[in-house]
């Protein structure tokens, strides 16, 4: 801010408090949805004003499943959701970190197209490759396992990329004493360069965790038995049903909950959440 | 402790060759300093000492063991890095266990050591603070103290005070001398500051164009330099260089006529081109019939307890006599003076104008058909 | 590619830390892209008994395929569509916020979540708060006369999922121009300041200008988004509907192949997304280089 003008920091809040009103709204009547009864949607408008029921739906979605349409209980499905977020997160925390060290601190043959290998997995999307995939997956009898979820998943070019820029950062020096003083390689990578990569560690990993757990298309695919099925894309199948018998009530606690700890992890660790999303782009 | 043996050591990278043929012999105990300008290949040298370079040919023996083909933590050295590289993760208790703790010492014997590291470099305060907790000095003895606990055959610092300011540099210097002489521990010090070289180093190597041009101690390499460039090198301000050329026993003919008899200096054979080196501090104020030599002051610094009169022979073409004397400071001289100099007797020191090696030595009359053919080209251009 | 002075000197062991990054990339990556080529230019017959070799017909095919133009049609409307409407919703935030001294941090925390939410689930969101019978936009714009109806409307279906994905986007886009608003230096704006330029002119003369690398490379950063991560958007909400109005190259690819099991157009569609793709990444690269230049 260069020079005092009320008026335009006063425009400034009000375009904020707009900006922010926008944002929330859809989440805001989402919860609203979520406290209210099945009868408030047959007719007239969506409710603004929170209701009576929001412990029994909650119950309802989490641990009974929504009785009229059949669909099975969310609780189990959160679980899923976690365990995939949760590997698919630490999966590509761990390979990316062994890779940007072999590439980083080796000399060997093959480096630069080991390289290149990893840096075309950018320009590779499950969307662009999804029949060739499902098939490889099915063969390798990954349908309908925890594995088939998150372990194709967990290469990871970004991360690779990251870890490769911050290790480039670090002295030499910090090598060649940790050599001096009997390291050898993993004993220096366990030792020094782990707990130096911890900042990074931890922002990469909010940023994997909210990409594990958002992940949708590749759920669908691979995914036919209940028991494997994530909160996000079972949303999909309770909406479909709720066109029918207007449930939303069930729906958009179901949406809160598919929301809220991706969310929360943003929103506790800000700051990490920040430096993530920014270094993983450069 | 241990002594160390360089032998015909090279270096490339590719096929640039960037050390060639370096022999250092170090004794058991002797504190050695590598001096040089910055891409001499002193640090190379310490590096390949230390293990972290291959040695391309040549032989490096620590305690009379071939090391070459040793891991670093083999060779029983310790180093301390110009930046310290301080593991910052770690307390400054840690830092300096962690050597102990790969080289499986047992937690009682660890302690022991490095508290008895940290009384001698007074670090027991701070112990459990992080590096970044720490001042530049005290980082410093942190990097000091992982060497030490380790009792290693040799200590290898690479410019190790290079970053602390010039107070504590000074303070720094005396300490890791004293250190070295309390525990006798052979050390092995690269640094470019030759004022640290000449105070620590019982012998020092200067190294230029990754060649050691002398090894010797530092009142030996300021008195008889070598080449002209450790005499250049060595000493502050630099010796003055006059290009001159011998006539005989009349004395050196200067680039401006003057001719210049210094005494108690032997005289090459005449007509061979050579380079008088004196240094500034052997120049001496004379009555005007005394003088070997003249200077017009050109400019004038004051420093208190000297005067450093610059300018250049009478006559002089630029850049081609240029001189420089140390004065008392009691002297009061101005710019436009003419000062009537004497050199030093023995103080002149003569080197071959091509070769640039210093002149005493060598036998005159054996060289001499060289330095004919060299004149002869010189002509030629 | 930068290197280190110190490497260790082992010879096997970085393979074996290479050995999982490069086991997944091939298998799942390099493998099955590689498959999707080689099928494209295969065709089996009705029964899948015989497989045959067939140039660039399916290619041929789906350049004259009425609804893969369409497809592509819809997905450049898309893609323009949320790029702009996120870029300049995120840009006119990041001013206010960087004007706001003391609150920016708070309004920061309330802007950035909705990064976190999935795609399918803002596309569920926003279907409800459209809901043509019951939902409350759809209400608000009744008042003015017009009646909303995503069910029938391809406009209407279009503006619901262009709003629904930039909604999700404008998070990420907010703390990229928040970003390189600081990286503007202060003195800059200043001296223009005392040159006498207001705050219209300095956006437009300075701000803008030193903002334009990030915006490039947001725009990129968008298009692929819109391109590539709006599969749960479309899915959970249109379906591509109505009549194919929102049908965009991803959903197409996933229908045809995964659903319709046409698998020589559909590969013939994944060999184009990656063409599309890699010349997106190529341009965002081109971009960071020159950027690491300045």
């Amino acid at each position: 801010m260069v020079e005092n003008r009320p008026f335009l920091n006063l425009l400034s809040h009000l375009v904020l408090i707009v900006g922010v009103v926008i944002v929330a709204f859809p989440v805001y009547v989402a919860i609203i949805a979520s406290t209210r009864g099945p009868n408030d949607f047959m007719s007239g408008i969506i409710p603004l004003l929170p209701g009576p029921h929001t412990l029994e739906n909650y119950r309802e979605v989490l641990f009974a499943g929504v009785s009229t349409s059949g669909a099975p209980p969310i609780g189990p499905m959160m679980l899923n959701s976690l365990v995939m977020a949760l590997t698919i997160a630490i999966g590509k925390i761990a390979i990316s970190l062994l890779s940007a060290f072999a590439i980083v601190y080796f000399r060997f043959p093959f480096r630069q197209l080991a390289f290149w290998a990893i840096f075309i997995t950018l320009m590779l999307p499950v969307e662009v490759r999804i029949v060739p995939t499902f098939k490889v997956v099915a063969d390798l009898h990954l349908l309908d396992s925890y594995a088939g979820l998150s372990i194709p998943l967990i290469a990871s070019a970004t991360a690779t990329f990251l870890f490769r820029q911050f290790f480039l950062t670090v002295p030499d020096e910090l090598a060649e004493a940790a050599r001096v003083d009997g390291a050898g390689p993993m004993k220096f990578f366990r030792d020094i360069l782990l707990p130096l990569s911890r900042t990074n560690i931890a922002a990469l990993f909010v940023i994997l965790f909210i990409y594990g757990w958002n992940q949708y298309l590749w759920p669908l695919m691979i995914t036919t038995k209940p028991e494997y099925y994530t909160i996000v894309m079972a949303i999909k199948r309770m909406a479909d049903v709720a066109d029918a018998i207007p449930r939303w009530n069930v729906v958009m606690a179901t949406v809160v909950l598919a929301m809220l700890p991706p969310v929360l992890v943003v929103v506790l660790m800000q700051r990490l959440f920040v430096k993530g999303l920014i270094e993983s782009e450069k | 402790m241990s002594a160390i043996n360089i032998r015909n050591v090279r270096k490339s990278y590719g096929s640039v060759e960037v050390i060639h043929g370096v022999s250092i012999d170090i004794a058991d105990g002797e504190f050695i300093v590598i001096v040089g300008p910055s891409g001499c290949g002193k640090s190379t040298l310490l590096r390949m000492v230390a293990g972290l370079e291959t040695i391309t040919s040549g032989e490096i023996e620590i305690g009379g063991r071939v090391v070459n083909r040793l891991e670093p933590r083999e060779r029983d050295i310790a180093m301390v890095f110009q930046n310290y590289a301080l593991y910052p993760h770690m307390t400054v208790y840690d830092n300096m266990a962690y050597g102990l703790k790969i080289a499986g010492l047992s937690k009682a014997d660890i302690k022991t050591r490095v508290a008895k590291a940290a009384e001698m470099l007074q670090l027991t305060p701070y112990l459990d603070r992080k590096p970044r907790a720490l001042s530049g000095g005290q980082r410093q003895r942190v990097a000091m103290g992982r060497a030490l606990v380790r009792d290693p055959a040799a200590f290898l610092l690479d410019e190790p005070l290079s970053n602390l300011d010039a107070k504590l540099r000074v303070q720094m210097r005396l300490e890791i001398k004293q250190l070295q002489r309390s525990v006798g521990t052979t050390a092995l010090y690269v640094t470019h500051d030759q004022v640290e070289a000449m105070t620590l180093a019982d012998r020092l190597v200067v190294m230029h164009d990754g060649v050691a041009e002398q090894i010797d101690t530092p009142m030996a390499v300021y008195s008889r330099p070598a080449t002209t460039y450790v005499a250049g090198f060595i000493g502050s301000p630099a010796m003055n260089m006059l290009p001159a050329e011998s006539a005989g026993n009349r004395g050196l003919t200067l680039t401006n006529g003057a001719v210049v008899k210094p005494r108690g200096t032997r005289l090459p054979e005449a007509g061979r081109k050579v380079i008088l080196g004196v240094r500034p501090e052997h120049l001496v104020l004379v009555a005007p019939g005394n003088a070997d030599l003249e200077l017009d002051v050109i400019a004038i610094e004051t420093l208190g307890a000297d005067t450093l009169a610059h300018g250049k022979l009478p006559g002089a073409a630029n850049g081609d006599g240029d001189l420089v004397a140390r004065l008392p400071g009691s002297v009061s001289v101005k710019p436009g003076d003419r000062l009537p100099l004497a050199i030093g007797p023995g103080m002149a020191h003569l080197f071959d104008a091509g070769t640039g090696a210093r002149l005493e030595e060598v036998d005159l009359t054996v060289d001499a058909p060289t330095t004919r053919t060299r004149k002869k080209t010189a002509a030629e251009a | 590619m930068q290197n280190k002075r110190t490497i260790f000197g082992n010879r096997v062991l970085p393979y074996w830390l290479l050995l999982p990054q490069l086991a997944i990339t091939f298998i799942f990556f390099l493998w099955p892209a590689a498959q999707a080529v080689r099928q494209s230019f295969l065709r089996e017959d009705p029964f899948g008994l015989k497989t045959s070799f067939v140039w660039f017909q399916n290619y041929e095919r789906l350049f004259a395929d009425p609804l893969y133009l369409n497809s592509l049609k819809v997905t450049a409307v898309f893609a323009l569509g949320v790029a702009a409407l996120s870029l300049v919703t995120a840009l006119v935030l990041a001013l206010a916020v960087e004007r706001t001294v003391r609150t920016s941090r708070a309004y920061t925390t309330l802007l950035v979540w909705p990064y976190a939410v999935a795609p399918a689930v803002v596309g569920i969101m926003w279907w409800f708060l459209f809901n043509p019978t019951i939902g409350i936009l759809p209400y608000v714009l009744s008042m003015v006369g017009y009646r909303w109806n995503h069910v029938v409307s391809h406009t209407d279906a279009m503006i619901l999922v262009i709003i629904a994905a930039s909604w999700k986007q404008i998070s990420y886009n907010f703390l990229f121009f928040l970003a390189g608003l600081s990286a503007i230096p202060h003195s800059l704006i200043e001296a223009a300041a005392i040159d006498g330029a207001g705050p219209a002119k300095r956006f437009f003369t300075i701000v803008f200008p030193m903002l334009s690398p990030t915006t490039f490379f947001l725009l990129v950063v968008n298009i692929v988004y819109a391109m590539f991560d709006t599969f749960g958007v479309i899915h959970a909400t249109t379906e591509g509907g109505p009549a194919q109005a929102t049908n965009i190259l991803v959903y197409k690819v996933f229908e045809d192949g995964f659903i319709g099991l046409n698998l020589g157009s559909s590969a013939a569609q994944s060999v184009v997304l990656m063409i599309i793709v890699i010349a997106l990444t190529v341009i965002q690269f081109r971009w960071i280089e020159r950027r690491v230049q300045y």
